[in-house]
């Protein structure tokens, strides 16, 4: 039983955390302790921000005390620079949570005779370690020795000897190293005496805008995230992107949610999106995708819900006046404090950047809804291999949240052709739901169509509609389909108006003609009563006729008769006579 | 010319710790150089970082052993167990006696 205990759960190599965003989550816990890390980039990358970072975090938030031994900065200075990130090294140093020491060796004021070692750099950070308690120990940068001092041999050896003397002693320790020339990791090789862990920050510059990496190299006996992660230097110190887990178990919701617009609701499905999903709307300019963000977002804010718009096109005053005009009036929910519209340039900062501040703000105001408008200008100068795991973590991250997320999405092709799907590729497989709007070109003008390329979970409508804007906002209209084509706008309602003439010109047909019969049965009818008057003026001529007869016959017998005994003969006889 | 000549007084400091043998050989060193070419005309300074730790920062030592020339200014300092006397003397800003 104890066996197959630890067959499950192995033995685990002891962590400190950094208490770093992100970084944590990254290396499955923290760094080694006891052990040294080596963190290596090229200059200003963030090493040094990281290591006293480190140091910080785990004096205040962790209670292990740590000092700082800097090689290229003096105290003044590291304090000044991250006195901007909120870090208050002054009170921590008197505190004795933090010891600083700058080493400063000046090679002209040196001269090199005989044989020596790099004691007094153990006995100085010796003693700081033993004055404050320290468990953690940052070297930032200890190559700069290698341009000090000129034995390289004897300073090899010492380095050697120092880390190990840190391991010894239990330091959980950070060493920063330059990035070397080529492929080396650090210019003089630290890595090959730091064999624990490595961590290599980058900072590189793609089409104007910069981004900061971060990857572990190397993490012995222990697993890591080897990929490369998207950092940043915030207000709050480092973020390392993924900022929410790498797992992909968040819960799904049945909740669904209107999307303000009826129609559309209808088509999905009946009853709108999932509570947490997420929605691309693309289309090409013009083609209604912030009117319909902007309704989203209306919508939430009438449900009482709370909702962040974040804007990259247009400024927060120009969307209220834009949306006023089709009817959507976000000034109250702005007031009340339901919407918050956070507009800023794309090209501010990198994507990145943008989207810390996004998980910033989410978690500051806890949303119900969120709207992006666009993406499409966030991810406009990366290819989609960098965005998509970028976009990855935030929707990641706002479906966690159980946040109901639309994002618009402008396509370069041209209205109708193809390429507005191609150009999603990159994110839409993310996407629970996408909306397609186009221009339709026909007829000489141009109108708006939707449809619902997916809807995940939901039987969905595969019907084109019109889509319309007007000043009572968003309505969507069956489109006439007829000879090949989608007939929208006034084609749809010349269309209309044609069907409805002819309809009306085949009613009055058949009342024509139901009239007809109507007088042609009349007419029967009095020909009927004519033959009928005939026939009965026949009969009653015939029957005179008969009546006459018999009176003749009658009065004819009777005359016999009467001639019969004027003559005396027998009574019998009377027909013989005639 | 920067000579013994001048009566200036070297106050040196060699900072080593412990007893070992860099610095045994450092301390022999140093007054041996001191006592051909400065005599009368310097003080030395022996401090072991072992027993006060906290004295390392201030010279910013970390080679040991190392000798700080402290007067006459600019301060100069020489790492290792002063065994190049040559050099002892370029580091300390001083000209051997020719005659």
């Amino acid at each position: 039983m104890k066996q197959q205990f630890d067959l499950l759960s192995p033995p685990c190599l002891a962590k400190s955390p950094t208490g770093i965003t992100g970084l944590d989550e990254i290396t499955g816990g923290g760094l080694p302790t006891g052990r040294p890390t080596l963190v290596c980039g090229s200059a200003g990358c963030g090493k040094t921000l990281l290591s006293i970072e480190f140091l910080v975090r785990g004096a205040v938030e962790f209670g292990e005390p740590g000092v700082f031994m800097m090689f290229e900065e003096n105290a003044a200075e590291l304090t000044a620079n991250v006195r901007s990130l909120g870090f208050d090294l002054d009170e921590l140093v008197e505190q004795k949570k933090i010891a600083l020491d700058h080493v400063h060796i000046e090679r002209s004021e040196i001269e090199e005779t005989g044989e020596y070692d790099l004691e007094g750099l153990f006995i100085r950070l010796g003693h700081s370690i033993n004055v404050i308690g320290a468990k953690r120990v940052v070297l930032d940068t200890v190559e700069a020795l290698f341009a000090g001092l000129p034995n390289h041999a004897i300073l090899r050896a010492e380095l050697r000897r120092l880390f190990r003397w840190l391991k010894d002693r239990g330091m959980t320790a950070i060493i920063t190293g330059e990035r070397g020339e080529g492929n080396a990791i650090t210019r003089y090789g630290l890595e090959e005496y730091v064999a624990d862990c490595v961590i290599t920050l980058d900072h590189r510059v793609t089409e104007q805008i910069s981004t900061r990496r971060l990857r572990v190299l190397k993490y012995r006996g222990s697993s890591h995230g080897t990929n490369e992660y998207p950092f940043l230097i915030g207000e709050r110190g480092i973020s390392v992107l993924p900022i929410t887990s790498l797992r992909l178990d968040h819960a799904a919701s049945v909740e669904r949610l209107s999307t303000g617009i009826a129609r559309l609701d209808e088509m999905l499905g009946g009853l709108g999106v999932f509570r947490g999903s997420s929605v691309l709307v693309s289309g090409s300019p013009g083609t209604g995708k912030s009117s319909l963000g902007a309704t989203f977002a209306d919508t939430a804010c009438r449900r009482g819900e709370r909702a962040i718009f974040f804007a990259y096109e247009e400024s927060r005053a120009q969307i209220l006046r834009n949306m006023q005009s089709i009817g959507i009036d976000l000034e109250p929910w702005v007031k009340q404090g339901l919407l918050q519209i956070q507009a800023s340039r794309p090209s501010l900062q990198g994507l990145e950047q943008h989207l810390v501040e996004m998980h910033d703000t989410v978690l500051a105001f806890r949303p119900a809804v969120v709207v992006v408008d666009p993406i499409s200008n966030l991810t406009i100068e990366r290819g989609d291999g960098e965005v998509k795991p970028t976009l990855m973590r935030l929707i990641d991250f706002l479906k966690q949240q159980q946040i109901t997320t639309l994002f618009t999405s402008l396509t370069t092709g041209g209205s109708g052709t193809s390429a507005a799907e191609d150009s999603q590729v990159g994110v839409s497989s993310l996407m629970d739901t996408w909306l397609l709007l186009r221009n339709v070109e026909f007829n000489g003008e141009r109108n708006r169509t939707l449809h619902v390329l997916k809807s995940r979970g939901m039987a969905h409508s595969n019907q084109v509609r019109e889509f319309i804007l007007s000043d009572a906002g968003i309505d969507l209209v069956d489109v006439y389909l007829g000879a090949g084509h989608v007939l929208t706008g006034t084609a749809r309602v010349a269309q209309a108006a044609h069907e409805r003439s002819v309809a009306e010109l085949r009613q009055e047909d058949h009342e024509r003609k139901l009239r007809q019969l109507a007088s042609k049965q009349k007419a029967i009818e009095a020909q009927i009563a004519a033959l009928h008057a005939e026939g009965e003026a026949e009969e009653a001529e015939v029957k005179c006729a008969i009546a006459r007869e018999t009176l003749q016959e009658k009065s004819t017998q009777q005359n016999t008769s009467a001639m019969a005994q004027l003559r005396g003969g027998p009574k019998t006889t009377n027909g013989d006579n005639q | 010319m920067n000579t013994i000549s001048t009566t200036e007084i070297f106050e040196l400091r060699l900072y080593v710790a412990g007893q070992t043998a860099k610095s045994l050989a450092a301390f022999a060193n140093l007054k041996r150089i001191c006592e051909t070419h400065l005599a009368g005309q310097y003080r030395i300074e022996v401090i072991d970082l072992l027993k006060t730790p906290q004295l390392a920062a201030g010279d910013q030592i970390l080679a040991l052993p190392t000798l700080v020339r402290r007067l006459p200014e600019p301060i100069k300092k020489i790492i290792g167990d002063l065994s190049n006397e040559e050099r002892v003397l370029v580091g300390l800003n001083l000209q051997p006696v020719k005659e």
